[in-house]
């Protein structure tokens, strides 16, 4: 069992942190851990967030005390198996790319060294885990890109990425929620919506699921 | 049902509650009143739950007529307020008759003020809130903050929790705790009490004052003066922050997330105001002057222990 950190952030969140790195297995963890939180509430609790090597348990300190809540956290954060079998949701995610709506097509195919058809199947190759959401409502941050077209994102972000967009970043990829500041290297766009207030299901992604882009 | 008119809407007036809790893990921002004290302290001035929604405004007020007889109350920030010719108080109920317009002078102290209106403010609640988050164009009314013409209409006779329409003449308010006074609103600065965070760049927070940028917002604070050095170098894992969280960019920048932060973030957090401070936090203005010092756990959990046994414990 790899090393488990409680952290405290202010007075108000405690973070069970796992190992500080990178990897399926360690944010599967943090899935379980926020999943069997999710299900089984406890008093005080008004928050749980699952990122990629840790969970940050939002409390209110008058309702729920922070050695119980440490202790509860602890007990669970050692419950979590090593590799915790459930797969989430496969979402498939239809892209348009190129063009007017992928500007940076062509500099991820000249970074790479190859032609923009080449880095569409390089990144509807893989199927992609969803470690995280945050940034916006249902943005969701997706890995691990090829690192042949592992492009870092804009050294000057621009003042408007359009909700759908499609970007890299890095190891990592995602899809704009809404219309917004980015840096990320835009390849396409998709008329799915990630995230509808309205709908019966706000939010398409949840961290631990799975995600492939194909081409629209 | 009550219906108010926006008559001038105030620089940035928006509808807010205490929250939009239980989402961050799709990464929706908790928003809410900046100073959650005085917006429950204005609900309890008119009979409400903690959890109606106000108006809260920013650095200037609103001029708002009132359609029907209203009771309403201000809190926060200090205006000197007139309804109609006549001066009115801050931090107590008022009752507004039909037609009547409520005013707002000089700011006096503080940054931001709460309207709480009987009944509670009626905008449709989206993910278990009513409070606005304007990059998102998200709750409050349609997203966005109050404009001159907009009309504001009010849940129907509520005392307390329920929605049941009023049949008789109010009850009188059962009196409040006399403990239940308006938060101390800092005069032009305000030295807080945080938890450390990383530990070098807490005691640079800790032993320097900085003034609040004219870039500050609901998002969080800029905060002005010297630079933090020595920042660590390796890039973070992101992972979640809090509101109170104060962060350090590699330029050097320390910026003190306030109720619209994003949920998660990148930057080392240098050290976090403790939650019952978090309140005057959100009174401070660009060009007030703010400090941190170092508070244990033990003593956050009391000094929230007496805020919360001024609203009567929990």
């Amino acid at each position: 069992m790899s090393n488990v950190r409680l952290v405290p952030m202010g007075d108000t969140c405690l973070s069970v942190m796992l190992d500080d790195r990178i990897d399926p297995a360690i944010n599967a963890r943090c899935v379980w851990i926020a999943a069997r939180l999710e299900q089984e509430p406890r008093a005080g609790i008004r928050d749980v967030v699952p990122t990629f090597n840790a969970v940050a348990v939002h409390f209110d300190p008058a309702t729920i005390s922070r050695r119980d809540l440490d202790a509860d956290l602890r007990r669970l954060a050692a419950d979590a198996p090593p590799s915790t079998g459930a797969a989430g949701d496969l979402i498939q995610i239809p892209v348009e790319y190129g063009g007017r709506v992928g500007p940076d097509l062509t500099a991820v195919a000249e970074f790479a060294g190859c032609s923009e058809r080449d880095v569409v199947r390089l990144h509807t190759a893989a199927e992609y885990r969803v470690y995280m959401l945050g940034f916006l409502p249902g943005f969701a941050y997706m890995g691990s890109v090829d690192e042949r077209i592992a492009m870092p994102r804009l050294d000057v972000p621009r003042m408007r990425v359009a909700v759908g967009s499609v970007g890299i970043a890095g190891r990592q990829t995602g899809v704009y929620p809404c219309d917004t500041p980015g840096g990320w290297r835009i390849i396409g766009r998709t008329e799915v919506s990630l995230f509808d207030p309205a709908r019966t299901m706000p939010f398409l992604l949840k961290a631990g699921d799975r995600v492939t882009f194909v081409p629209a | 049902m009550a219906a108010l008119s926006i008559v001038r809407p105030g620089m940035f007036t928006t509808v807010q509650d205490l929250g939009r809790w239980g989402f961050q893990s799709r990464g929706v921002p908790v928003c809410g009143a900046m100073d959650h004290y005085s917006h429950r302290l204005a609900n309890r001035l008119v009979g409400n739950s903690d959890q109606a929604a106000t108006l809260e405004l920013t650095l200037t007020g609103p001029q708002i007529r009132f359609e029907n007889q209203t009771s309403f109350a201000v809190t926060g920030a200090v205006f000197a307020l007139t309804l109609d010719a006549s001066v009115v108080d801050m931090n107590r109920m008022i009752e507004a008759p039909a037609g009547s317009i409520l005013r707002f002078g000089e700011r006096q102290l503080g940054a931001r003020s709460y309207i709480a209106i009987q009944g509670g403010v009626d905008v449709p609640m989206v993910l278990g809130s009513r409070s606005t988050h304007v990059l998102t164009r998200m709750g409050g009314l349609d997203g966005r903050a109050l404009r001159a013409g907009d009309t504001i209409h009010t849940l129907t006779g509520v005392r307390g929790e329920g929605r049941e329409v009023m049949t008789s003449p109010p009850s009188p308010l059962p009196p409040l705790p006399s403990s239940l006074t308006p938060t101390r609103i800092p005069d032009g600065g305000a030295r807080l009490r945080v938890i450390p965070g990383d530990q070098r760049l807490f005691h640079q927070l800790a032993s320097r004052r900085f003034s609040i940028s004219s870039h500050s917002d609901r998002m969080g604070y800029r905060l002005e003066g010297s630079n933090v050095g020595d920042v660590p170098a390796a890039e973070l894992i992101s992972s979640a922050v809090v509101t109170g969280a104060i962060q350090v960019t590699p330029a050097g920048q320390a910026i003190l997330l306030m109720a619209d932060h994003a949920t998660t973030g990148g930057y080392p957090i240098g050290a976090a105001v403790i939650a019952a401070d978090v309140p005057r936090a959100g009174q401070l203005a660009p060009g007030d002057w703010i400090e941190f010092e170092a508070c244990s756990l033990e003593r956050a959990d009391v000094a929230l222990r007496e805020q919360e046994a001024v609203f009567g414990g929990r």
